[in-house]
């Protein structure tokens, strides 16, 4: 299911912030060429909050341990385990669209 | 699509496999069909650990550098076991044994060299057959049939006292036989020692038990239908039931002779490793000769590889080979020794540096002309080697203080050599890399520092272990590791050095980190490069730059340093360490209101509220009101000092007062690294002035001693002496100097102790003190310009800079 999260200029160019959708905690990122990435908010090395991080293109330092990740594939660029990706997108009035799987309850 | 070229190596070893290699790194597999003769029936091995194959120490499956799984992935057509017989230059074929004919557009001789064996009666059986229990040293196979005659012989003689013959002896040592080296000159090791260290490295190996016989040219190898001892000049016998001849290597140039291209005592090469009489054929490593050199250590021929695959790729049709530096680093049956340049002075202006401990082994020497290394033995200790190596190679200029160029004054070095560093030994403490898991990154392909770093993250907590990373990295690569061209950048991700990039930042006229990317690094942005740039556009522009807030590191976008649960630790200004009733319960206040779970006071005598969560960041700050003590950036933490004279009875100057001024006139500063200050009232030093990035110790006379590159963290180094001074005022203003000297000059993340072992105390104290280019005036200027434009980042607990820069969860919003 497709869940709105707000509008895009909640996050500034080049950062990333997180939103508590149900269970689960999703990171938004705005790279500084426009795209926009939606990944799991923790980092699967020791947990660090992954919008705290650097970006630049789709690659993702983590601030704790600095572990690389690719956000468009959620590949751990050095090793590891790698994250889990939702697609996203914009809407008509720049409002930040991400689909997530709606479980079974 | 063009047709692909047709490439022939003939050589299968170390050259050319690794020049293969360069190609195929160039996109050479688009370019070429490859097919390489190798004579021996294996891929590429290093030939440099034969001798520990021969000991036992290494299996012979371990030593291969390319196994034949690498010639399919690769697509390269390997005939392995099969000598190449002629080349064909008209026809442009190659024609090897088992009537295999291969054509080529271009060729690569990489044949190497054969062991020589001198004119010597007896080598052979009558009729020319090879005589049982005479060997030479060169191949898996002379290694495999020495260790299977070896067994259960009784003495060994080894003829040659080189660099090859004496490891041959270590080998032949592990069978329990009796080693004899027979040398024909008056020292060992004639290329790489003098006669004072091959004296000393020949006492060293009779106390391994190896005999050691100078002086002495061999006549005859006596026995009939087998080896049973040696006849020398003076007809004196050596019984003795096996021989090793190693008595020098011949270039391969048969081949190269029977095509008629230039052959002297190697094959002739131009600056491209091109033979000059056929643009199509190259020659590289020990079988080439380039004005007038032939080279036997790899170093050397992986520089050939580069410019002949630079270039007969088009990559890089200017790449030049201008020759090499020799320098080597190795171990003579488990000595230590490291070589480079010459071994005797050559001419009267050259000043000769030497120690000399016969008892434990050890000699250093250093050949030294105006200033620079021209050539220089270590023995027994080589753990000056890595920087003596590279003042050599880039001839840098030495530290006047020659005595620490031979020793690490003040910290003992007990490091264990690599070989006999424990497998599972951690190297990297911060994230628990060991040797064999960088050996094991390097077996994978990754071949430079830097790539193995990124795949391991070793060395990539504190630093501290970066070195002793590369040395593994190197020996694991079997001499030297790929010279990473990342290493002189600032940052990774822009390829210019710190002063290419400085003078391209201000010509252009880029003052975001973003406009950089966009100009400079062809729109790449690389993460990790982000910050170096914001603190360098910072440093140049002042407050011109255009502050991205994305290039910062999180502590900086929130101005406390991010903790493992993700919330921060806040650290607020405590000038010189002095606070106050009225301070403290304010302090009290804010954590009880926020229940801040733990407070700490620090190493740099101030207090650290620690989990405070970002949302609670502003509030945190407004309800202390006190400015930010910068614990978490790039920059001027703290300074700390000691009682000084208000109270202490030993105090000389003080020191209180003098660190409230630094603090006041530092604070919040960018620097390439973390600078932490201290302030000592009398050489006593309890408050570590002396081991501070920058320190001020009073002493008698009311005077200051300005200590620089001091450290004692993950690495400790007491700091040089940069003057003495009289005033507070002047401590002020030499400190500024140095600090924007050093923010000009450094490379990001570098700390001053690096930065002043980099450049050396001597130029750092002409350039700040004596102002020997003339710059001081203008460093104090951009220091004044720097201290003015500060502001407290804790200002934004009022105006946040970003939307949503303290929360960490945002609602969402429909």
């Amino acid at each position: 299911m497709e869940i709105t999260l707000g509008p895009l200029s909640t996050i500034p160019p080049g950062e990333g912030r997180a939103f508590d959708v149900g269970s689960e905690r999703i990171a938004v990122f705005l790279a500084r060429d426009g795209r926009v990435f939606a990944t799991q908010a923790a980092c699967p090395h020791r947990g660090g909050p992954l919008v705290d991080g650097l970006l630049g293109g789709c690659t993702l330092v983590c601030p704790l341990h600095a572990q690389k990740f690719n956000l468009q594939t959620g590949e751990a660029l050095n090793g590891g385990p790698g994250l889990k990706t939702y697609p996203v997108r914009l809407s008509a009035t720049n409002q930040i669209v991400v689909q997530i799987e709606r479980d079974g309850g | 699509m063009q047709k692909k070229r047709k490439l022939v190596v003939i050589g299968n070893g170390m050259a050319g496999v690794r020049t293969v290699e360069e190609i195929l790194a160039r996109g050479g597999a688009e370019q070429f069909e490859i097919t390489i003769f190798g004579d021996e029936p294996y891929g590429n091995y290093n030939r440099i650990l034969l001798s520990e194959v021969l000991s036992g120490s290494q299996d012979a499956s371990e030593i291969f550098l390319n196994p034949l799984a690498w010639y399919r992935e690769n697509r390269i057509q390997l005939h392995a076991g099969v000598r190449a017989r002629a080349i064909h230059r008209h026809s442009r074929q190659v024609t090897g044994e088992h009537e295999i004919v291969a054509s080529y557009d271009n060729l690569i001789i990489a044949t190497g060299s054969s062991p020589y064996i001198p004119p010597i009666q007896g080598v052979r059986l009558e009729g020319g057959r090879e005589k049982p229990g005479v060997f030479v040293f060169r191949t898996l196979d002379d290694c495999h049939r020495i260790a299977a005659y070896a067994k259960g012989k009784r003495r060994a003689a080894v003829i040659g006292g080189g660099l090859l013959g004496l490891e041959a002896a270590r080998g032949l040592q592990n069978f329990g036989i009796d080693v004899h080296v027979v040398h024909i000159s008056g020292h060992l090791m004639g290329q790489q020692l003098d006669a004072t260290a091959g004296a000393i490295l020949r006492t060293t190996l009779e106390q391994l038990g190896v005999t050691v016989h100078l002086n002495r040219s061999t006549k005859e190898v006596l026995g009939d239908d087998r080896v049973t001892g040696l006849r020398f000049a003076d007809d004196e016998v050596l019984d003795c039931d096996l021989v090793v001849i190693s008595a020098g290597i011949r270039p391969n140039v048969d081949l190269a002779l029977r095509a008629g291209v230039t052959v002297e005592r190697g094959i002739v090469v131009d600056n491209h490793m091109r033979s000059p009489d056929d643009p199509r054929i190259y020659a590289v490593g020990e079988c080439a000769q380039h004005r007038g050199h032939v080279y036997g250590l790899v170093a050397p021929l992986w520089e050939q590889g580069k410019v002949l695959a630079d270039h007969i790729t088009k990559r890089n049709e200017k790449a030049t080979y201008s020759g090499s530096k020799v320098a080597t680093k190795l171990k003579v049956m488990g000595i230590q020794l490291a070589s480079m340049g010459i071994t005797e002075p050559a001419d009267d202006r050259d000043e000769i540096v030497q120690f000399i401990e016969p008892k434990r082994g050890t000699y250093k020497k250093l050949i030294i002309r105006d200033g620079r290394l021209l050539g220089g033995i270590l023995l027994g200790d080589v753990s000056k080697a890595a920087y003596l190596m590279q003042a050599f190679d880039k001839n840098t200029p030495l530290p006047d203080e020659r005595l620490s160029l031979l020793f690490d004054l003040g910290a003992p070095s007990t490091k264990a050599t690599l070989e006999e560093m424990p497998p599972e030994m951690q190297v990297c403490n911060c994230n628990g890399v060991s040797k064999e898991g960088i050996v094991a990154c390097v077996r994978s392909g990754k071949r430079s520092s830097r790539a193995i770093m990124d795949a391991t993250r070793a060395g990539m907590g504190c630093g501290a272990c970066k070195q002793l990373v590369s040395e593994i990295v190197a020996w694991a690569c079997g001499g030297a590791a790929e010279q990473d061209p990342a290493a002189s950048y600032y940052v990774p991700g822009v390829p210019l050095s710190k002063p290419e990039l400085v003078q391209a930042v201000r010509e252009r006229g880029l003052r975001s980190v973003s406009a950089v990317f966009r100009e400079l690094a062809g729109g790449v942005e690389d993460p990790g490069s982000k910050p170096g740039l914001a603190s360098l556009l910072r440093t140049v522009w002042h407050h011109e730059y255009e502050d991205e807030r994305d290039a910062r590191f999180i502590n900086d976008r929130v101005h406390a340093n991010i903790q493992k649960d993700g919330t921060f630790s806040v650290i607020p200004q405590i000038p010189g360490g002095v606070t106050s009733a009225a301070q403290l319960r304010k302090i009290a206040d804010v954590v009880d209101r926020y229940r801040v779970p733990l407070v700490k006071l620090t190493g740099g005598q101030r207090i650290d509220l620690l989990g405070v969560k970002k949302e609670d960041l502003p509030g945190v700050w407004r309800d202390l009101d006190m400015p930010s003590g910068f614990a978490y950036g790039k920059s001027y933490r703290t300074c700390k000092s000691c009682v000084g004279t208000d109270f202490c009875r030993f105090g000389l100057g003080d020191s209180i007062d003098l660190a409230v001024k630094i603090e006041d006139r530092f604070r919040g500063m960018d620097t390439p690294a973390k600078m932490k200050l201290a302030t000592a009232g009398c050489p006593r030093n309890c408050s570590e002035a002396m081991v501070k990035d920058v320190g001020a110790v009073a002493v008698e006379g009311g005077k200051w001693e300005i200590y620089v590159g001091g450290a004692a963290g993950a690495h400790v180094r007491k700091g040089d002496v940069l003057c003495v001074v009289d005033a507070h005022a002047d401590v002020l203003r030499l400190m500024g100097r140095f600090i924007q000297y050093y923010r000009e000059n450094a490379r990001y993340l570098e700390r001053t102790y690096g930065f002043v072992e980099r450049l050396g105390i001597q130029k750092i104290r002409a350039v700040v003190v004596d102002d020997s280019e003339g710059i001081a005036a203008r460093l104090d200027a951009e220091m004044q310009k720097t201290v003015e434009a500060y502001r407290d980042p804790w200002r934004e607990a009022y105006s946040p800079a970003t939307p949503n820069q303290f929360r960490s969860v945002l609602p969402i919003v429909q």
